[in-house]
């Protein structure tokens, strides 16, 4: 067993873990953070996506002690003060999801690889930027549409905020 | 058409829990105490279990309990079963062979269920399983249907010496030797439906879970007919009785038919929580959930059409043999064939159809219903027949399609069904206009300027939804009925729940569902509860599959609502002190004809209630009505789609440059959701179509087991689709829908292969035209080429 310190949706958390837990299972198993989903086990599907330190990475392949020190962000963080993420308002306004599985990892993609390109998404942009999330519901027409909203959404976000 | 009603694209109101992560599904849930279950899986796939030597793993850390098919046996508990019995053609009933949760003696495939082991951590579970010593006699396997019929093959289940499930057979042999006998043409075609794994995002999990307080097993399961497991956990594997277990299906991560069905996981678990006096958790991983969830599809498939010298199709011969891998799954047996051959007439008026159906049993995970269920397989056959047919005659296959197409209704099919009502040319007419059709030509030039090959594929297809008369349904051997329940209580401040025996899985439901309240009861949406997947609130319900939610889950709550607006009238007669036959009920008001007199739908149901305007003998206090629907015929719908592809003949790549769908689905009630089923069934088919397949080696091991051996479609695989509806709305339902789950896997098998032909100018190519097969097959269009 060691010791991991950590930062979760902005509170800190110290536990005693397994060394070979992975950070997916220390989210869902320790801190009860159900969001952040786990659906292939190699790192292929995306639901388990969140973020640390503002990059996006799948948290079924990271071991949890590996992140001592580190800032993560699951979906139950993503929303602040209140309103839901600007990414979150496209996935519903587009009917971006069905059985709603993979869309958590699908969303923390989604602000990620705004952060990375931009506001400005073409289709086949998005479509190649999505090629680590799988959707088995929605075939993915309407999750593109989301991004794209969302990416604008984001922008006028930050814009305002400005 | 209100904001909410009828037809309006409402945003759903499930969705805030999914996009906040607050959604609840089974491996979210965990009760005080729980343990972990594990099961260690057979890694042959076929052989006898000599011996079983547990003793080490039981002595490791946090190990509760390790059981195996013995302990079952012990206490009695039954095996799994297969719900529909098809009887072979000399009337015999099919030969189902034991399914034991945990297996008692043989395994018979790989991932078969050898032991449990229940530990107080996911991971010490796993540790013991590996320190778990079985002795296994390996057999030899049959992997595939021919080497399961070759003579003197291994044999999986004695039951079964030739590995035989059934040789069934429908339609009218004769008329249809004599069809062939005139036919002035005669097409045929070799056809082979690839295996397909589900795949739904959620892996299987499932918390058992004994009150020994109260004797009440609690199952929750990711299932999409919890009412169904109860009833088969209950009254034939032997669980608890019916009263004593609830089951529960919370939210539910896609299905897409692979959650219907009764596993040996929950049963186990739920068997094992009062067994080690704690509730038992399993929750599947990928690769397990790729080696043990029931597989789609897997025929082989011979099929010939007769025609006359117009091109007027005569007769069709089908002969299909099905893998139904090493068990008989819950509802197996009946996708080869009722849920397959009646749908072999498509759109067409096609005089004689006889289709023989060989299921075989091999050492693979068992095949079960799929996302359209033998209807995919049906349409794929009907709809390369019918493009090759056109293609010998020189015929342009869509005014070929649209010369055969039934016009008029009622139709008689000569394989059971009675299409009620279509239009199917006029889907066609829509279909062409979207995807501008005319202007083919003109990029094909285009891209074969850039060394390019350019095709296009029609699929018009037709499903029987909306699945289905109960008496009907018995009568071909189905062991339950397949009617819905609704119960619409109505609280005394006038908000409604709705407890529904359909469950939703991503279809939205709870939106749809409460659009079809709101409309009818003029209350808010937000007012409106719908309620399900839970035994101990609803009654009984037979679940989501064969996209019946709509055309019967809703009609029951049709006919419920009408029930409590008829108590709300003599409600409202009291109350307003008129007679009955004077109350009108629109918009959310009842009152008196011809007077300003009425009373809101909330009044009235407080008033219903407190009962102080009524005397109890009059009429009963309350407000809450049950209906039980049962439709009376299928329903049927049908639509045209159209695949454009390029083909790059140099990399074998196939991208799909335009997708049109233009589907008859009746009524929609939310056209938002119903385009989103159409996309989603749309890339399932293209994925079966493209890069889809399980394969088993020839010893029986599957060599695609996870996401890096088995291609998911990915976004940067498919197109944008457009989407167009026409309407005929269903005369046998109440609400006028047809469905539209299953529409888009069904229809676009076809037309991509079709579409693949096309471009390539010849018909040898099969599923998944991966780039490596259609590498090859661009290589024998250039060497025809040649030739010519």
């Amino acid at each position: 067993m060691a010791s991991v310190t950590m930062t979760v949706n902005g509170k800190s958390v110290t536990a005693t873990i397994d060394p070979r837990m992975l950070l997916s299972s220390f989210l869902r198993e320790h801190l009860r953070l159900t969001g952040t989903h786990v659906g292939c086990d190699t790192s292929q599907c995306g639901a388990c996506v969140v973020h640390v330190d503002g990059r996006a990475i799948k948290s079924c392949t990271a071991l949890a002690i590996s992140l001592d020190g580190a800032q993560v962000t699951t979906i139950e963080g993503l929303a602040a003060d209140g309103h839901l993420h600007p990414m979150q308002e496209a996935f519903r306004e587009h009917h971006g999801l069905q059985c709603g599985f993979c869309t958590p990892g699908m969303i923390m993609s989604a602000v990620d690889i705004v952060n990375r390109k931009g506001a400005m998404l073409d289709e086949h942009t998005i479509r190649e930027e999505l090629e680590g999330n799988i959707c088995r519901c929605t075939g993915y027409h309407n999750i593109v549409k989301a991004v794209a909203a969302g990416a604008q959404a984001m922008a006028a976000t930050k814009v305002a905020a400005e | 058409m209100s904001a909410t009603g009828i037809g309006a694209p409402v945003r759903r109101t499930e969705d805030f829990r999914f996009i906040t992560g607050k959604g609840q599904y089974t491996d979210d849930i965990n009760r005080a105490g729980q343990a972990h279950a594990y099961f260690l899986r057979s890694p042959h796939a076929h052989a006898e279990i000599v011996k079983i030597d547990a003793s080490k793993a039981k002595a490791m850390d946090g190990v509760i309990a390790i059981l195996t098919g013995d302990d079952l046996a012990a206490d009695k508990i039954g095996g799994l079963i297969c719900g529909w019995m098809i009887h072979n053609k000399d009337g015999s009933p099919m030969r189902a062979g034991g399914h034991p949760a945990l297996a008692q003696g043989k395994v018979r495939y790989v991932g078969d269920h050898v032991a449990v082991i229940i530990a107080e951590t996911y991971q010490q579970a796993k540790d013991a399983a590996e320190a778990i010593d079985v002795t296994y006699k390996t057999l030899s396997a049959v992997a595939d249907i021919d080497s399961a019929l070759k003579k003197g093959a291994p044999v999986v289940h004695d039951v079964a010496p030739d590995n035989t499930v059934f040789n069934w057979h429908l339609g009218d042999k004769a008329a249809t030797d004599a069809a062939f006998a005139k036919a002035k043409q005669i097409t045929k075609l070799d056809l082979i439906n690839n295996r397909l794994v589900p795949n739904p995002m959620e892996p299987r999990a499932a918390v058992g879970d004994y009150d020994a307080g109260t004797g009440v097993f609690t199952l929750h399961t990711t299932s999409q007919n919890p009412h169904v497991a109860r009833l088969v956990l209950s009254a034939f594997i032997g669980i608890a009785p019916e009263h004593k277990l609830r089951v529960i299906a919370p939210d539910v991560g896609g299905g897409f038919g692979s959650k219907i069905f009764i596993y040996a996981e929950e049963t186990v678990c739920v068997w094992a929580s009062k067994k080690v006096g704690r509730p038992v958790k399993w929750t599947s991983d990928r690769t397990e959930a790729f080696l043990s969830d029931a597989h789609g599809r897997d025929h082989v498939t011979h099929a010939e059409m007769a025609l006359d010298d117009k091109g007027r199709i005569l007769g069709l011969r089908v002969n299909t043999k099905a893998n139904l891998g090493a068990y008989l799954s819950t509802f197996s047996s009946s996708v080869p064939t009722y849920l397959y051959a009646p749908l072999l007439s498509g759109q067409y008026n096609i005089p004689a159809i006889y289709c023989e159906v060989d299921a075989v049993y091999t050492n693979t995970a068992p095949v079960d219903a799929y996302r359209g269920a033998g209807r995919p397989e049906a349409t794929f056959v009907i709809e390369r027949l019918v493009e090759v047919a056109a293609r010998e005659r020189g015929e342009d296959p869509a005014l070929f399609r649209r010369k055969n197409f039934v016009t008029q209704f009622p139709h008689q099919t000569p394989v059971i069904m009675a299409y009620d009502v279509g239009n199917y040319s006029a889907s066609l007419d829509k279909a062409m206009d979207m995807a501008d059709v005319k202007n083919f030509g003109k990029r094909k030039k285009d891209s074969e300027r850039n060394g390019k090959l350019r095709g296009l594929g029609y699929s018009a297809y037709i499903e029987a939804c909306g699945i289905a008369p109960s008496q009907a349904v018995g009568s071909l051997g189905a062991g339950v009925g397949l009617w819905e329940s609704a119960e619409v209580r109505v609280n005394p401040v006038g908000t409604v729940e709705v407890l529904t025996g359909s469950h939703s899985h991503g279809q939205g439901h709870e939106t749809t569902f409460a659009q079809l309240v709101s409309d009818r009861l003029g209350i808010p949406l937000d007012q409106v509860a719908i309620v399900h997947g839970d035994t101990d609130k609803v009654q009984f319900g037979m679940g989501t599959y064969g996209s019946r939610s709509g055309a019967v889950g809703m009609s029951a709550i049709a006919q419920a609502l009408d029930k409590v607006i008829a108590k709300g009238k003599k409600v409202a007669a009291y109350a307003l002190e008129a007679a009955e036959g004077d109350i009108d009920f629109k918009d959310g008001r009842f009152s008196v004809k011809g007077t300003d007199k009425s009373l809101a739908f909330g009044e009235v149901a407080l008033q219903a209630y407190i009962a102080h305007k009524f005397s109890g003998q009059q009429l009963e206090p309350g407000l809450k009505e049950t209906a039980f629907y049962d439709p009376t015929n299928f329903t049927f719908p049908a639509g045209v789609h159209i695949c454009e592809v390029e083909i790059d003949p140099d990399t074998g790549v196939t991208r799909i440059d335009r997708w049109t769908a233009v589907d008859d689905f009746g009524v929609v009630i939310n056209p938002m959701i119903v385009e989103g089923q159409v996309h989603g069934g749309i890339a399932q088919g293209v994925g079966q179509a493209l890069l889809e397949g399980a394969h088993y080696n020839k010893d029986g091991q599957l060599v695609t087991a996870s996401y890096m051996d088995y291609t998911m479609p990915r976004a940067d695989d498919l197109p944008s689709f457009a989407v167009g509806m026409t309407s005929t709305p269903c005369p046998s339902n109440p609400l006028g829908i047809k469905g539209c789950g299953e529409a888009g896997a069904i229809a676009a098998p076809p037309a991509v292969i079709n579409a693949i032909t096309d471009a390539l100018g010849h018909e040898n190519i099969s599923m998944p035209a991966t780039p490596q097969r259609v590498w090859q097959a661009a290589q024998q269009s250039q060497r025809k080429l040649a030739a010519e």
